[in-house]
């Protein structure tokens, strides 16, 4: 039996909220499907698929897969820690993981630039190890992963949380060894978790500006990114060039998204919780 | 995707029955700790620690010079006015669209959720183009603007408009889940006594969700604040008219005045210390109260 809705303000409040979306969102979206075409094909292959375009996608895709990567391990490892241990530190830990959140792109991104300078206070120990970072993809990699640290922290720190102990204590007095009380245990509840964070700090990282481009050096084909092109275009007032490049960007990202939301849904139905 | 910046909506703290038997061994433990604060200081102490150092490398004088002069000022203004145009803006939108969504059952709800967390998932960059794009001098809104007297790109309007959609989202993720998990009972009591629904949206709705609609607000306001690939599409990049406080940071960064750079930066540091310290007082807050 259906009941009537009896609550006021469906109408305003869903008029006000599809009307603001499209002005502020949807709106100013949709021009990104028009402008791409507005000097032809040929200018928008020319523009979305040159060379140099081309190794701007596959650096952003290389870095923001490995940065995510570094990210499930440590995340996982911080997660951990911040639930199972209490250590010297723990609250300032668990109150700063925030801090890629809160924290300007900007700020991140000038602060770690001198901070892995040639004589910074890490960047001389890179140095003289014949690491360089300045410049190079690893240290877009490392802007990457500070930028997407939280993410994975946040996303599998209430999973470890909500874990019941029974579950372990059962197969730990059944003779389970520690190890396989991890892989067969908790690691499968975590998973979910994990790919959700990887996934979101993979997809920050996709479109990342302000924390990349300091530490980046941005030199054409080695250390430039994909949004980085869009602002050249657009310095050269190429508008349907820089939209043909941010359009492209974007329908691969959406992509990679479905791709792994895909990958998210099997999981957690082969585990029974879908 | 889930929210991960979200309140979170009450912890069952399962109960032991073999105490102990959980606990790895104390070598695991170490090398787990040490490992998270090697990285913990390298990733995160260290880039904060550095702002202040270099911030004050050449002196108290240098500091405050680099604070109180004209530019600085005029894109502390810039950043101020826009975000308290932005954030009360996107919470309305937040509480009218987490009403809608949370309270009645429609068709393309998903579709509708989805669309709200968009701007997430566009790279900032891409947020300022598409402004550009929309309201260009070129583009018939544009000139349209303009024959009215009114510059939206490349001016304060598109650094507003372009911080709208970046922090689009904020508010209403955090009230959608919230609201949803509270259900209706309780709006639909107070109707059933006699309540107005003003009386109702403020006696029993906004009380009830405090903490979330804060939570939202403070994120929002970080964002908005700090906000700088969208905006450095959009502004003119003309000091002491489009400049906002991270632009400023990083024209001073670009011309090798660094000490002035970091202490500037240092004013938007001590706003993100200031968020997470809210978040978590209201993080304690919300806890005490479920």
């Amino acid at each position: 039996m259906k009941k009537k809705n009896v609550l006021p303000g469906f109408g305003l409040s869903m008029g006000y909220t599809i009307f603001y979306l499209s002005l502020v969102v949807l709106l100013p979206l949709s021009t990104l499907l028009f402008s791409p075409w507005e000097k032809g094909w040929d200018h928008f292959f020319a523009s979305a698929f040159s060379p140099q375009v081309m190794a701007a996608y596959g650096l952003s895709f290389r870095t923001a897969l490995f940065a995510a990567l570094v990210n499930v391990v440590f995340g996982f490892l911080t997660a951990w820690a911040l639930v199972r241990y209490r250590f010297w530190g723990r609250k300032i830990v668990d109150s700063l993981v925030d801090l890629p959140f809160a924290l300007p792109t900007a700020v991140a991104g000038i602060s770690l630039a001198t901070l892995f300078s040639p004589a910074g206070w890490l960047g001389q120990y890179f140095h003289a190890w014949g690491i360089p970072v300045i410049n190079t993809s690893t240290g877009i990699m490392i802007a990457l992963v500070f930028i997407g640290f939280p993410f994975l922290v946040r996303t599998v720190q209430p999973v470890l949380e909500e874990l019941e102990p029974e579950i372990e204590e059962a197969a730990l007095s059944l003779g389970a060894s520690r190890w396989q009380v991890f892989h067969k245990v908790i690691l499968p509840n975590v998973a979910p978790a994990l790919l959700t964070g990887f996934t979101l700090s993979f997809a920050r990282a996709l479109g990342e500006y302000g924390s990349v481009i300091f530490i980046a050096g941005n030199l054409p084909f080695k250390t430039e990114i994909a949004p980085l092109l869009i602002m050249a275009k657009l310095d050269q007032f190429d508008y349907s060039g820089a939209s043909s490049i941010a359009l492209t960007l974007l329908g691969l990202s959406f992509l990679s998204l479905v791709m792994l939301n895909f990958i998210q849904s099997r999981l957690t139905r082969r585990l029974g919780r879908g | 995707m889930a929210a991960v910046t979200g309140l979170r909506l009450g912890r069952s703290k399962g109960s032991s029955v073999v105490p102990g038997i959980r606990k790895d061994p104390l070598w695991i433990k170490v090398l787990i700790i040490s490992l998270v604060m090697v990285f913990f200081s390298f990733l995160i102490l260290l880039p904060l620690a550095l702002v202040f150092t270099e911030a004050l490398r050449k002196g108290w004088e240098v500091y405050t010079t680099a604070l109180v002069e004209n530019a600085a000022f005029e894109a502390i203004k810039l950043t101020l006015f826009t975000t308290l145009v932005v954030v009360p803006l996107n919470a309305l939108f937040g509480l009218f669209a987490a009403w809608a969504i949370a309270k009645f059952s429609f068709k393309g709800k998903t579709l509708l959720t989805s669309l709200i967390d968009l701007p997430f998932s566009v790279s900032p960059v891409i947020a300022g183009l598409i402004f550009i794009l929309l309201l260009g001098a070129r583009t018939p809104l544009g000139s349209w603007f303009r024959d009215f007297g009114l510059q939206i790109v490349f001016a304060p309007p598109g650094i507003i408009l372009a911080t709208l959609f970046v922090t689009f989202p904020f508010v209403a993720r955090e009230l959608i889940p919230l609201m949803q998990s509270l259900g209706k009972e309780e709006e639909e009591a107070a109707l059933t006594l006699g309540a107005t629904p003003w009386q109702m949206f403020f006696r029993v709705t906004l009380p009830n969700i405090k903490w979330g609609l804060i939570y939202g607000l403070i994120l929002c306001n970080a964002r908005a604040m700090g906000e700088f690939g969208a905006v450095s599409v959009v502004s003119g990049h003309i000091r002491g008219q489009t400049n906002t406080i991270p632009l400023h940071v990083e024209i001073l960064y670009n011309e090798y005045s660094f000490a002035a750079s970091f202490a500037v930066a240092s004013l938007l540091v001590f706003m993100a210390l200031i968020t997470i310290l809210v978040k978590n007082w209201v993080e304690h807050q919300y806890g005490k109260e479920i």
